[in-house]
């Protein structure tokens, strides 16, 4: 059923646009454009350098309603976590992946309890380390696997979110040619989430309201500059 | 669901006495238009990006027998699913043949006007299989036994007290005396009972905002989350997406994610853009069991190489019935189908037939808002006009309403018996108009009438000044 009906899509598509099936000139226009990936029209705002840069990736992510810290190093996080805790009046209560850049985190000068693994859905706080961040608007690229379970981005009531300033670049298209190196052309992890802000709806008359199914709070820490 | 787009007069009439409906209405007015405009000042290339979307999605119009092997191919490639349906009633029973092989008994669902398109709901109650709605608005209709009256803002009909009862009404076990006066409360309340419902459930349905053909991954873009729950603690993910939602590559994803976000909620970027590649890997510690997409053609391919392919470039923003004038004043279920405003005017037609939707592309004055904001440069107006003409080409417009058009189009490819008749009627009408200078009835105009008064014409013709202003001089 499926197979035939493949087919028939196909074949409808092919005559309303009047090609025909061994089509080599149009065969070779598509493979073409999904070779080269052309980047399009690239917003000013995201290109300038790296400070301003940085400075940028921070205050869109404010305006997404995100909060941010930067520090100049990873030795500064367990602090900025317990801190960020600390001053939101949360318990010091942390669920986060396996990622090596946060097994390598000493958390022992902190009073924080440590949790691993994937969430189960009563974790209060998630930690995750991005892999990107977008400064045009403020947004964290988090890819999936047993380093950053994807359900700590969505579950825990509240998100602290590492980034280092290497990986954050101007907009969106620059960071495709980066996942390509990594994971190879049209490969992809399971599953890439770009988070701009805490979750947030306005399906009650129109009224925007922040923690709807996804976290209430998102806080990222900056690393370097 | 019951299709009563033919009843679109009737519907309207009701929604204009709705005084419910009315306030709620207001907040599409207020909250949209404003917001867009603020993101889109706010991006110098924002136009550039518009005619980079409208090229991307011509490509891949020309081109997509091509894009959608490659999509199906990545997709295979990556350990997914793809199941192509001709038609609603082969996708439901696609769904309901994965639904059966699982033995599910709950499925959550994201966001998806597919599954309305194709009635998906009902049709898994029919077969013992229950639905849960887990995007606030679409949580709020499901309780209310409606459908979505916007494609981003379904519940956008609703107001805060209409929620509050609805709640009360359905969530029994939760105290009697808890206060719901604040959105926020309802919200959190909605947030709590639908937790329970994630993972429990055997199967997650969302739909796609884009497909992309370089590596078979299927886009959502949410704000709240619950899409990204649905699909992520589901055993199995099925997305249900119609063929024209493909994409090339990943920057081609990129352009246009920037247009989509300022058109529908005035947004830089929305809270959650998410990409999915195939089902759980041997190492992820959480995601799908499965994955399954259901390409939907449901008549799109016979769009394709017509007037109305541009149509198959819309992104589902909204943004058209946002800023039109009749969406605001009769809401989205006087449509009465799944897509309202003028999108749903141009492609209701296409979908479900002219016959049954004919009044829709009819509901419009031509003010050209719709076309100045979409996104795609869809041109509304233009396509709308197309279908009055298929439809007074294949006689389905009421006999008064032909004998109407006939009467005016014999005068009108006459011209001096046009202005002969005119030079008549024009000073007789005027005449007959009194001090009021209005008609509060008129025979022959009941249909104007009705709602409004009809301003008297001045005592002559347009053609009888402008030849006095010019010195006599004819101009035709």
């Amino acid at each position: 059923m499926t197979a035939s009906s493949r087919d028939a899509i196909l074949s409808r598509v092919r005559h309303a646009i009047g090609g025909r099936v061994h089509d080599e000139a149009r065969r070779e226009v598509v493979a073409m454009r999904l070779a080269e990936a052309p980047a399009g029209v690239i917003p000013a705002r995201g290109q300038r350098p790296r400070a301003e840069l940085l400075e940028l990736f921070c205050t869109m992510a404010g305006r997404a309603s995100a909060s941010v810290t930067r520090i100049a190093g990873y030795d500064g996080v367990p602090e900025a976590v317990a801190e960020w805790l600390r001053a939101a009046n949360l318990p010091a209560t942390l669920r986060l992946g396996a990622d090596p850049r946060l097994a390598a985190l000493d958390f022992s000068a902190t009073a924080l309890q440590l949790s691993h693994g994937a969430s189960s859905g009563d974790d209060l706080n998630g930690l995750s380390h991005a892999d990107g961040g977008i400064a045009e608007t403020g947004t964290l690229m988090l890819l999936s696997g047993a380093d950053n379970p994807t359900s700590l981005n969505f579950l825990p009531e509240n998100h602290i979110v590492l980034v280092h300033a290497d990986d954050v670049v101007g907009d969106m298209e620059a960071l495709w040619p980066r996942l390509r190196a990594r994971f190879g052309k049209g490969l992809m992890p399971r599953s890439v989430n770009f988070v701009t802000g805490p979750s947030r709806s306005a399906d009650i008359e129109q009224t925007l309201l922040l923690g709807a199914h996804g976290p209430r709070a998102l806080h990222v820490i900056l690393i370097g500059d | 669901m019951q299709i009563t787009s033919h009843t679109f007069k009737a519907n309207g009439v009701k929604a204009l006495a709705d005084v419910d409906l009315q306030r709620a209405l207001g907040h599409v007015e207020k909250g949209f238009i404003e917001k867009r405009q603020m993101a889109v000042d706010a991006l110098p290339e924002f136009d550039a990006l518009r005619d980079r979307a409208v090229a991307i999605k011509t490509h891949v119009l020309k081109h997509l027998d091509l894009y959608l092997e490659t999509y199906a191919k990545a997709v295979e490639a990556a350990g997914g699913t793809v199941h192509w349906a001709e038609d609603a009633d082969h996708a439901r029973r696609i769904v309901l043949d994965i639904a059966r092989r699982r033995n599910a008994k709950t499925v959550t669902k994201g966001k998806t006007m597919i599954s309305e398109e194709i009635g998906l709901n009902a049709f898994l109650e029919e077969n013992g299989i229950t639905p849960i709605e887990t995007d606030l608005g679409e949580y709020i209709i499901q309780l209310r036994g409606e459908h979505p009256s916007h494609i981003i803002a379904p519940a956008v009909h609703v107001n805060r007290d209409q929620v509050e009862a609805d709640f009360r009404r359905v969530h029994v076990d939760l105290a009697p005396d808890r206060d719901l006066t604040e959105p926020v409360l309802l919200l959190a309340e909605a947030r709590q009972m639908l937790r329970q419902a994630y993972g429990k459930a055997d199967i997650g349905i969302t739909g796609a905002n884009f497909l992309v053909a370089e590596t078979g991954t299927s886009v959502i873009v949410t704000n709240e989350g619950n899409g990204d729950l649905t699909q992520l603690l589901g055993k199995c993910h099925v997305v249900l997406a119609s063929i024209e939602k493909i994409v090339p590559t990943l920057e081609d994803l990129s352009q246009i994610l920037r247009v989509l976000a300022r058109s529908a909620t005035g947004q830089e970027m929305s809270v959650y853009t998410t990409l999915s590649t195939g089902p759980r890997r041997s190492d992820d510690p959480d995601g799908p069991e499965e994955y399954h997409v259901v390409l939907l053609d449901n008549g799109r391919s016979n769009m394709l190489g017509t007037e109305f392919e541009e149509m198959l470039r819309c992104i589902r923003c909204g943004a058209c019935m946002n800023h039109c004038p009749v969406y605001h004043a009769v809401g989205g279920h006087s449509y009465g189908w799944v897509y309202p405003g003028p999108m749903g005017a141009v492609l209701t037609p296409s979908l479900i037939g002219v016959d049954k939707a004919g009044h829709l592309p009819n509901a419009s004055t031509f003010c050209g808002r719709c076309e100045s904001v979409c996104p795609m440069k869809i041109p509304l107006p233009k396509l709308m006009r197309h279908w009055r003409e298929k439809e007074f080409e294949s006689h389905l417009q009421p006999r008064a309403q032909r004998w109407g058009l006939g009467v005016w189009a014999f005068f009108a490819t006459r011209p001096r018996l046009y202005r002969l008749a005119t030079s008549f009627v024009v000073p007789l009408l005027s005449r007959l108009a009194g001090s009021r200078r209005r008609f509060a009835s008129l025979p022959l105009a009941e249909g104007w009438t009705q709602w409004r008064d009809l301003p008297a014409p001045e005592g002559r013709t347009f053609m009888q000044q402008w030849a006095e202003t010019n010195g006599g001089e004819d101009l035709v």
